[in-house]
């Protein structure tokens, strides 16, 4: 397997060598030059019938060894950037070169090209006992003494290399189903930190280097197997770069992840690796490998020495597939005021079509930069280098979103100095008043209010039971505010939608309802049927935002009937039906149908939603004006001091708005608490003295939405202390919390009780009852009348006026008529009103 | 400059250095020819120019080579070159070991939006007080660019003007007129500059409809992460036309092999943005680039903190030139006092903080009751215009809102940030005409326009169409809403033109008070209206008390008759009206005329809302 080095350094591309042929080395003997992959599945050729050349495949065993190519070293300038990465050429598996024999499993199958490393050969390895120049002649020897041997320019030991793979592969891996072995670089550096080291350096080198160690392992287990090409490796998670903003030209030809979001794909590029030329004289053909871009035209038909003869055949030249994908950094890891960075990635192969555009992915890849030519006819050279990247491996983080939670993607990274930061801070007592009042400063007390979105958006923890046929159960907590006008409501809601990363701001007048769930549109470019998502399915495991909730028409509200308990949202349109998650917290805003809030009024009576969606809120706070003469001085010295308070001030009294995104981000990815013996306990009691309360009047106060928002809120009180354990204090404050709430929306004006049923049904008890009454008086009232059929509408009403002590309302009198008619009495058609039967 | 190829003797730091102090120098920026009034085949090629831009959109950072090896032709010796600060490099293809990689940011910059006429007309007077107009042979457009050995002079060139002042053609003539030859001719053919063809193929992204004006890539090399989309900046660097540049994008077609998988990816359109014509959209490599606070040309450069002398010259004239601005206001708004003095407030507002999402300082004015007749709305624009050092002027028209791109939008496919009319420069006035308005329907993309508008309003902020998301940007932006009836816009206040005017003699009166005032009071209020926004300001304990107070006492008396929001108002208004008079901190005085105008509004505003009616 040497390489004989009559030809120095004329050429660094390496070319196939055949050690059976030695007549076919030297510049000018292209027939040597095969293509590895010629059997395989992607460039299945036709053998050539009549050519006399050695360039004619025949399937024989001595003949294997020109599968793979062979390293061409050569003198001075093989830099690791040096190293040409604009033109894939082929790759072979340097696993039976280093191998004398090659193994019967790897001889079967072909070897795949790999365009996403670039440089197809492997550069030439140096004996580090040896210098540099004399490494033409280290490489010949490789297998035998290969424990000094490293590829030249780099540290990599190909032998080592090789071994602690293999080594780590048994430790790591178990089952391969296609032929391609993803890796976790992260289980590479937990195996051995140098090799590690290596990969991320030098992955031109060692990733073929893995892949020989891994054909090498499976094929002396499963010899017998039949793979559509040898085993690539595609290492990811590299730990290099995770921010398309920190890459930097040291960067450059190293192994890097980055995350982004996919916004352009061209089409897809047959890119030539080979060209086919034939003499137009003599029918000879021969291949000519494609060097960076260019093709070296033969101009002399070495068979019959005609000039000039030879044409190129376009379908038997050899292509592969290419995709330019255009990245963006994601919205996330921007500094706020700039503009997204976009990076150019190359895929290969199979890589080709496996993202879309508005994809999330991180993409694991070689980092590559390219001098770019002013003018191929000129000398000068614009000083710039266009950089792309390979792509190795990608990895979609948002795949998962429409089935389950995606772990890897919430995980945030936090560096230890914040995390330690984070804990002190949730070691602190008043931790839960600490971050309450962190929540929008400039917006005046409203102590409860804060701490009940606080508790929204920390949310509860989530459970699945669908195993038991129960399905999820919510975890998000839903909150109303509803209120006079003007009492910053929207600013709590932009602020809380500026907060959480995943947040969407919606306001009820503007938006119906294919706005909040999802439309099908036609895709301008493609003309495929596509569905966009709305604010719901976009605010997954986030918050959605919606102000002016009681100027939403009636249709987009019953969407989200669906959304805030089922948490999912059904889609029958155009063909398409599916169920999408919409795992978020509702906040929503509400103003009273009158201009101002009428506190002779039930909340339902003064915002007029439909009681069904309000008890689908755990929390239905009231933001009113206290009119009382302290709170106005706190206020007025609230609002006097932000205008004056230099920012330093501000900063000191507060906690940083990225301290708290980082807490909650922190505490939602891991804390998940788990409801401690007492803490149940508590939990019943505090749900049956809810149910008792209102016993006693004959009126129900409390459902089982109520105690499963109890335990929501003790949760996520629970993840404000970082607690993995619901302990009483949270039950205490879930409670207290839930009161306040009630106290404040769910009081009957009537009586100044507390009702639930107000929030459930739409009608506290007391006035179901009287309902009833004037029902029956009227009732009473018919009978009095006698035989009478038909009666007029305005007659009745006056004349139950009259007989009635307390004031009969129109309203009322039409509910009791309505009650009548239920129960099949009377009927009612226009102005008159007949008896039945 | 042999030392300058030496990479290791730090020359570079010293050579910025240098630049940098000399521009500190007094009066030192104005020896530097602007592209911004210098037409650009008048600058020389490799000098130093200073530009005043605001940055429109930042690209993907470029990775050039910082140091390379290129042989010299005299003595065929190897000789390490710099290449920062150029575009093009004289050295073969082959990159050698001893290249050195190096970062750096490019941004494409366009001049301040909305500048209005007399600040280019005063900041390119300046320029030729200074620099007297020698006579220019320009050199370059003698040369091809094959035989353009500039480059290799670059150096010295650098060090020598300075010192000498730049020369530089300022001359009206037109350069066929001055270089009568044919290589003049023939440039102009090569690349069309802006005036002579308004580059139909090359959308040069103004943010504003109808701006003119070179745009400009702005090539930065340190600290790029402190520039911000949107800032505002006088850029001083090294002017790069190469030729050779824009060739890449012309010939793109013709002679690149199409097998050279780097120049068959990008799209025609985004080479087209990325590199366009140098001619048309020159290269500037930073040296320095200075954050402008303000564009007014009539201030000194100097902070006013630095700058106590003109400070307190300025504070104690603030209350007389306030008067006398007032009295220029008020016949413009129909003889309506109160009117001009919110308007002076609104001049001089600005967001001065943020407290977490809410913008403290703004003060959106909304100026209804204004006639229709005469075009009155575009006049008084006209004498805003002449006020404020940047303006745009928005007819709220049906055709308008409906078809004008507000929100700038990314263009993926030229991988570019289209501009829209909402992409201002920080203070500048935004002055929506609704009298334009007319009945009729708003479509999808006019309710996203108004939707823009109003939360630039309330939230001072744009939301920029990112395709998969949306990117929200802060801004600063003084917004003016002239309407008949109340704005369909929320605004921060709301105040009835009271016509001392009787609607028959309406359209004599308004032809009659276009009048020009003259040139050194228009200065005068400039000057006035710029550093009353610059100045600090602060309550003392004393005045917070007992506005707190007045405040309980107010709510004592009647719930309703305030609010916390109308005490934000009233707290803005006392700010503002305080900076007007040059006081720089809020005295009792102050408070109580803050109070007073307030009432005179509000009481103004329930009458009108008797007599119309139909307001809620």
């Amino acid at each position: 397997m040497s390489s004989p080095t009559s030809t120095p350094g004329g050429r660094k591309r390496g070319r196939n060598t055949n050690p059976s042929t030695p007549s076919s080395e030297g510049p000018t003997s292209p027939p040597s030059q095969r293509r590895r992959g010629q059997d395989s599945s992607t460039g299945d050729l036709m053998p050539m019938p009549t050519s006399p050349a050695t360039d004619m495949l025949s399937p024989a065993a001595p003949q294997d060894n020109s599968l793979l190519s062979s390293p061409r070293p050569s003198g001075t300038n093989l830099l690791p950037n040096e190293v040409d990465m604009s033109s894939p050429l082929m790759y072979g598996t340097p696993s039976s070169r280093v191998e004398g024999t090659p193994r019967s499993g790897v001889r079967g199958t072909p070897a795949r090209q790999r365009p996403d490393l670039g440089s197809v050969r492997k550069a030439p390895q140096v004996d580090l006992q040896s210098e540099p120049p004399s490494a033409d002649g280290a490489v010949t020897s490789e297998s035998n003494t290969g424990q000094r041997l490293v590829i030249w320019g780099t540290d990599v030991n190909v032998g080592t290399c090789k071994e602690k793979f293999q080594r780590k592969v048994m430790v790591f891996i178990s089952v391969v189903g296609d032929p391609v072995l993803n890796v976790n670089c992260l289980h590479v550096q937990s195996f051995d930190a140098e090799l590690y080291r290596q990969l991320i350096c030098y992955p031109q080198e060692v990733i073929p280097t893995f892949d020989m160690a891994v054909n090498e392992l499976f094929f002396e287990r499963f010899p017998d197997s039949i793979l559509e090409f040898q085993i690539q490796v595609r290492p990811y998670n590299a730990l290099k770069t995770r921010n398309m903003r920190n890459l930097n030209p040291e960067d450059i030809d190293q192994l890097i992840t980055i995350s982004g979001m996919v916004i352009r794909t061209s089409q897809l590029i047959p890119e030539m690796q080979e060209a086919f030329f034939q003499c137009q004289v003599c029918a000879f053909s021969t291949r000519v490998e494609v060097d960076r871009g260019r093709i070296a035209e033969p101009s002399v038909c070495r068979n019959c020495n005609t000039t000039h003869s030879l044409a190129i055949v376009h379908n038997r030249s050899v292509f592969s597939d290419k995709q330019m994908v255009k990245i963006q950094e994601s919205p996330e890891d921007m500094p706020a005021g700039q503009t997204p960075h976009t990076t150019i990635v190359y895929a290969h192969n199979d890589l080709v079509d496996k993202v879309q555009p508005g994809d999330r992915i991180n993409i694991t890849g070689v980092y590559r930069a390219v001098p770019m030519r002013a003018n191929p006819r000129q000398s000068n050279v614009k000083s710039v280098y266009k950089t792309h990247i390979d792509a190795i491996h990608f990895h979609k983080t948002d795949e998962k979103r429409l089935h389950g939670l995606d772990e890897d993607a919430e995980q945030k990274l936090f560096t230890e100095d914040r995390v330690q930061t984070l804990k002190e801070l949730a070691a602190k007592p008043d931790v839960y008043e600490r971050l309450s009042s962190a929540l929008a400063p400039s917006i005046y007390e409203h102590e409860d209010i804060k701490k009940g979105i606080l508790l929204q958006l920390f949310g509860g923890a989530r459970k699945d039971f669908s195993q038991t046929g129960r399905g999820n159960f919510r975890a998000d907590v839903n909150i109303l505010l509803c209120g006079d006008p003007g009492t910053s409501k929207s600013q709590l809601l932009q602020y809380v939608y500026n907060l959480v990363p995943r947040g969407q701001y919606t306001s009820g007048k503007g938006s119906s309802a294919v706005g909040l769930t999802a439309y099908v549109m036609r895709d301008p470019e493609t003309r495929q049927l596509v569905l966009q998502t709305g604010a719901l399915v976009l605010s997954d495991n986030g918050i959605c935002c919606i102000d002016e909730f009681d100027k939403m028409s009636d249709s987009t509200r019953s969407v989200l009937h669906e959304v805030m308990e089922q948490q999912t949202l059904s889609i029958a349109k155009a063909g398409i039906i599916c169920q999408l998650n919409a795992r978020t917290s509702v906040l929503a805003a509400a103003n009273p149908i009158e201009s101002q809030w009428n506190p002779k009024k039930t909340t339902i009576e003064n915002i007029q939603l439909p009681h069904t969606l309000l008890s689908r809120f755990d929390l239905i706070f009231l933001m009113l004006d206290p009119q009382d003469e302290a709170y106005d001085r706190r206020l007025a010295h609230h609002l006097v001091s932000l205008y004056y308070q230099s920012e330093e001030q501000i900063e000191e009294e507060f906690l940083d708005m990225a301290v708290l995104r980082d807490y909650i981000a922190y505490a939602r990815t891991y804390i998940n608490p788990r409801l401690s013996e007492e803490a149940s306990q508590a939990l019943i009691e505090a749900y049956v003295d809810m149910r008792k309360i209102g016993s006693g009047r004959g009126m129900v106060s409390a459902y089982p939405r109520q105690l499963e928002s109890l335990i929501r809120l003790a949760e996520a009180h629970a993840k404000v202390r970082f607690s993995e354990k619901v302990e009483t204090i949270d039950v205490e404050e879930a409670k207290r919390l839930h009161r306040e709430a009630l106290k404040q929306s769910a009081t009957d004006p009537r009586t100044g009780f507390v009702d639930i049923s107000i929030l459930t049904t739409g009608m506290s008890a007391t006035a179901r009852k009287r309902k009833e009454e004037v029902a029956q008086a009227l009732k009473k009232l018919i009978q009095a009348k006698g035989k009478t059929p038909a009666m007029k509408y305005q007659q009745l009403l006056e004349d139950l006026r009259g007989q009635s002590e307390n004031a009969i309302t129109k309203e009322l009198f039409d509910e009791a008529l309505r009650a009548l008619a239920d129960e099949d009495y009377l009927t009612v058609t226009g102005k008159t009103v007949r008896l039945l039967a | 400059g042999f030392i300058f190829n030496n990479p290791n003797s730090g020359w570079e730091a010293k050579a910025v250095e240098f630049f940098k102090d000399h521009l500190k120098e007094k009066d030192a920026h104005t020896w530097v020819p602007s592209l911004n009034d210098v037409p650009l085949h008048y600058l020389k090629p490799n000098s130093l120019v200073k530009f005043r831009c605001l940055i429109q959109d930042m690209f993907d950072p470029e990775f050039y080579m910082g140091v390379y090896e290129a042989v010299d032709p005299s003595t065929k010796a190897k000789v390490l070159r710099c290449g920062k600060y150029k575009d093009v490099t004289e050295c073969g293809v082959r990159s050698l070991p001893n290249t050195v990689t190096a970062e750096r940011q490019t941004f494409y910059c366009v001049p301040i939006p909305g500048e209005n006429p007399w600040v280019k007309e005063i900041s390119s007077s300046c320029l030729a007080r200074v620099v007297p107009s020698t006579s220019y042979a320009p050199t370059r457009q003698k040369r091809s660019y094959e035989e353009d050995d500039d480059m290799d002079d670059m150096d010295t060139q650098m060090q020598r003007e300075p010192h000498t002042g730049m020369s530089c053609c300022l001359s009206p003539q037109s350069p066929t007129e001055q270089h009568g030859n044919g290589d003049c001719k023939r440039r102009e053919t090569e690349a069309p500059s802006s005036q002579t063809a308004p580059a139909s193929h090359l959308d040069l992204n103004f943010p504003l409809p109808g701006e003119k004006g070179p745009s400009c890539l702005v090539k930065v090399y340190e600290d790029w992460d402190g520039f911000k989309l949107n800032d505002t900046l006088e850029v001083f660097g090294i002017l790069s036309v190469s030729p050779a540049l824009s060739a890449l994008a012309d010939k793109k077609d013709a002679s690149s092999s199409l097998l050279d998988p780097t120049e068959c990816m990008e799209t025609a359109e985004e080479q087209r943005v990325h590199s366009p014509p140098a001619s048309l959209v020159p290269r500037l490599h930073v040296l320095y680039a200075k954050p402008l606070p303000h564009n007014n040309p009539l201030l000194p450069s100097a902070t006013l903190e630095d700058n106590s002398a003109f400070l307190s010259s300025t504070l104690s004239e603030m209350a007389s030139v306030r008067a006398e601005l007032l009295t220029f206001l008020t016949p413009i708004l129909l003889g309506d006092a109160l009117a001009a003095e919110y308007l002076i407030l609104h001049l001089i507002s600005n967001v001065y903080s943020r407290r977490d999402v809410l913008p403290l300082g703004k003060f959106t004015l909304n100026l209804s009751g204004c006639p229709t007749v005469a075009s009155y709305t575009e006049r008084f624009y006209q004498i805003i215009q002449q006020l404020v050092p940047s303006s745009y002027y928005l007819g709220m028209s049906l055709q308008n809102m409906n078809q004008m791109r507000f929100v700038p939008k990314k263009d993926y496919s030229a991988n570019r940030l289209v501009s829209g009319a909402l992409q201002l420069a920080r203070n500048t006035s935004l002055f929506l005409d609704e009298t334009q308005l007319e009945q009729g329907q708003l479509d999808t993309a006019g309710v996203r326009n108004v939707t823009a508008l109003g939360n630039l309003i309330t939230w001072q902020k744009v939301d920029y169409d990112f395709n998969y998301h949306q990117m929200e940007f802060p801004c600063n932006i003084n917004v003016l809403i002239a309407s008949e009836g109340r704005s369909l816009l929320p605004s921060d206040c709301q105040i009835h033109l009271q016509s001392q005017i009787t609607p028959p003699h309406m359209e004599e009166y308004l032809s009659s008070i276009h009048v020009h005032p003259q040139a050194s009071q228009l200065n005068k209020f400039r000057m006035y209206l710029s550093v009353a926004r610059l100045l600090n300001y602060s309550i003392s304990d004393e005045v917070t008390k007992s506005v707190e107070d007045d405040f309980v006492d107010m709510r004592k008396d009647d719930p309703q008759s305030i609010s916390a929001e109308d005490l934000h108002r009233m707290l803005v208004v006392a700010r503002l009206l305080s900076l007007s008079l040059g006081q720089t901190s809020l005295s009792r005085d102050s408070w109580l005329r803050a109070k007073h105008i307030e009432l005179l509004r509000r009481s103004r505003m329930e009458q009108h809302t008797c007599v119309n009616g139909n307001e809620p």
